[in-house]
């Protein structure tokens, strides 16, 4: 067999939930990966380090100016960089923060001037890097890790959906959470999860982002005329992980 | 004794998030010994303010990737505290089974994966494929059961869908919780009792070390305190105290230590320990009779003061847990699991406050709610910022005692990373952290 691809994992601002989700495959298929990949670094899990490695996987956010040359040490080191989880491709939910202006204040009170506080807004690692794949979703989708993954050791080009997670309720039959008197993202937010969330009861939180043309204008006006929301919560819907795309959209 | 050493462990391995070990020794004199924490603050309490209560722990389960269950379940526990929600028994039954789950998961993550490697001196658990495939085999079917066996309660157990204010927004069909008991016994039973002999062949090989500190835990009168109760703190001498959640404030005393970056909490010692050893030291007698051989097989009583052992005490508990977690799926089988309508607030404007115990400690959530049911104000402690002072306390004492011991550089460094990863410290759920720039 021919030598294997390698792989290194690296975390910024996050929960490391995406890296977590690595250890739930199990048995067969993490077996079956390490057929194929070799982990070469892996703070969370080894303490082994090395100087180059075929593909990166970047989970977390970019929220602070000292993470900047990591980054582009990784990028360096890395033939692929692929981004790992809602933070890394989107803010996630540390963009949350980025609407307001007080939030070290809040949490540290008079400390907050410290110089060692500092923290900018939440940003994809793209902000700072060029990223070659990315893999959305809080947490990402691990089956969809190891299909990106099959796919670059087969030299295939790996392909994320675009379309709404409208498309999956309605292929899994699950009632749409406006009929139940609730809310949802679904319409706008990139499909890929199997819209797990409608089918466990509770709304889509567009934690894969939006898709590439959302019909944003719509989704505020169904909040507030199907779903009872004020103008204000409507507005504010989408900043849980879809901040960085609002900003855009405005 | 030794005399010099300079040990700079910058990002430290094989634990969740950024931890740095400083020490500096010259000519004998311990210059510096520091634990420091430069994990990227988050800003969660921020964050939650203007957001309905139903969001509230889908934001904060994201504190962390690995207690992401415990995070919701306190968050979703506080916001009902908070707006005089009263739930089902069958939704505690299920929530307990979950936090079972949960502890289950994350103690076969941390013992096997992370820690186990230092014990049979390798630098990760990937050598071990080659050298020991079968409990590596059995290791990775553990961590995945514990996924499913968190996943079928609630809905995925990285950042969890069911658990919401009020109930479960959709709970498992009796079938599925019966082939999950028949599984927990006929499947991860003998997998976990095949991995406690291999840990019990490793025992000797935790380093003695001993610091009289307090243990703080969840105590429930009637079970060992996982998902609610009462804080208890235990004092070296045995001593016992019980304060209500709502006080919760008065036992985490949070202030922000001129040496360090993160804030750290104190109750009536220097610091105090939270976790599996904590657990253990406070409800020993409510463990299941098989958790408690499994102890005294590991050489382990309360009240045992060597951290190293808070590891083995999670082992212990995975025995429990995977007892316990037969016994409530026997009961949910026996009763039958209905859907319920989720319970709506009855008030607002009030704070709400919640404990729970997550793998690596107790931690609090509490929030207040207005009139639309938006938050206005949060507050999370976690436990590894609770136990951010007993670490530094820990390798003060043990510093000299490796000096004194004539240890050469790399083992010190060794001992003071296993005493962090002892603690399996959990830094991204960095909701208090500040970061620092360090010295070179």
């Amino acid at each position: 067999m021919s030598k294997k691809v390698t792989v290194a994992s690296f975390d910024f601002t996050s929960c490391e939930g995406c890296q977590i989700e690595l250890t739930n495959m199990g048995e067969h298929v993490f077996m079956g990966l390490l057929n194929h990949i070799e982990f070469v670094e892996f703070r969370e899990a080894m303490s082994e380090k090395a100087d180059a490695y075929d593909i990166a996987l970047v989970e977390g956010s970019y929220s602070r100016e000292i993470d900047r040359e990591r980054l582009l040490e990784i990028r360096r080191k890395a033939k692929i960089v692929i981004a790992m989880g809602a933070c890394a491709t989107c803010g996630g939910i540390n963009a949350l923060k980025n609407h307001q202006n007080d939030w070290a204040e809040n949490v540290y009170g008079d400390k907050a001037s410290m110089p060692h506080l500092a923290s900018a807004k939440a940003l994809p690692i793209s902000a700072v890097i060029k990223v070659d794949y990315e893999l959305p979703g809080c947490p990402m989708n691990k089956e969809e890790l190891v299909k990106v993954v099959n796919d670059l050791v087969h030299g295939k080009a790996p392909l994320i959906p675009d379309h709404p997670v409208c498309v999956e309720c309605k292929a899994r039959e699950t009632v749409c959470r406006f009929e139940l008197g609730d809310h949802c993202m679904g319409m706008v937010s990139r499909a890929g999860c199997g819209a797990p969330c409608p089918a466990h009861g509770i709304p889509c939180e567009g934690c894969r982002g939006f898709v590439s043309h959302p019909n944003y204008a719509a989704l505020e006006k169904v909040l507030v005329e199907k779903a009872g929301f004020s103008r204000e919560r409507a507005a504010n819907k989408a900043q849980m992980f879809t901040s960085n795309y609002l900003e855009k959209l405005r | 004794m030794t005399k010099n050493v300079n040990i700079h462990v910058h990002h430290l391995t094989r634990v969740e998030g950024h931890g740095n070990i400083v020490v500096n020794v010259n000519n004998g004199t311990i210059e510096k010994c520091e634990w420091q924490v430069p994990e990227a603050p988050r800003f969660f309490e921020a964050m939650v303010r203007g957001r309905h209560y139903s969001e509230v722990p889908r934001i904060t389960s994201r504190i962390c990737g690995i207690c992401s269950v415990g995070h919701t379940l306190v968050a979703v526990k506080a916001a009902e505290d908070a707006l005089g929600i009263k739930v089902s028994e069958q939704t505690v039954k299920l929530r307990t089974l979950l936090k079972h789950a949960e502890n289950f998961d994350s103690h076969v993550v941390h013992s096997l994966f992370l820690a186990a490697p230092d014990l049979l001196g390798v630098p990760s658990v990937f050598p071990l494929v080659a050298t020991h495939p079968d409990v590596v085999k059995a290791a990775l079917r553990l961590k995945r059961f514990g996924h499913e066996w968190g996943s079928l309660v609630a809905g995925r157990t990285t950042h969890p869908t069911t658990c919401v204010p009020g109930g479960f927004a959709s709970v498992p069909t009796v079938k599925a919780v019966a082939e999950l008991r028949r599984r927990m016994e006929q499947e991860c039973l003998p997998d976990l009792l095949a991995v406690f002999g291999v840990v019990k062949s490793l025992a000797g090989k935790f380093p003695a070390f001993e610091r009289k500190t307090e243990y703080v835990a969840v105590h429930h009168k009637d079970e060992y305190g996982l998902y609610d109760g009462d804080i208890q703190c235990l004092m070296p001498d045995g001593s016992k105290e019980i304060i209500d959640v709502h006080n919760y404030r008065s036992v985490t005393n949070e202030y922000i230590s001129p040496l360090s970056t993160a804030k750290y909490a104190k109750h009536k010692m220097g610091s105090y320990f939270a976790g599996a050893l904590a657990r253990f030291n406070n409800n020993f007698d409510q463990l299941h009779p098989v958790a408690k051989e499994k102890a005294a097989e590991l050489g382990m009583k309360p009240i045992c003061f060597n951290t190293y052992l808070n590891t083995a005490a999670q082992v212990v508990e995975c025995v429990h847990s995977l007892f316990e977690g037969i016994r409530l799926c026997d009961e949910l089988i026996a009763k039958g699991i209905k859907d319920e309508a989720l319970v709506m607030p009855s008030k607002h404007g009030t704070e709400g406050a919640a404990l729970i115990e997550v793998p690596r400690g107790i931690l609090f959530h509490s929030y207040t709610f207005d009139k639309d049911g938006m938050c206005v104000n949060g507050n999370c402690i976690i436990p590894t910022n609770q136990n951010h002072g007993n670490i530094q306390l820990d390798f003060e004492k043990l510093l000299p005692e490796l000096l004194n011991a004539n240890k050469a550089e790399k083992e010190i460094e060794l001992a003071l990373e296993m005493m962090v990863r002892a603690y399996d410290p959990c830094i991204s759920c960095s909701t208090h952290y500040l970061k620092v720039d360090f010295k070179r």
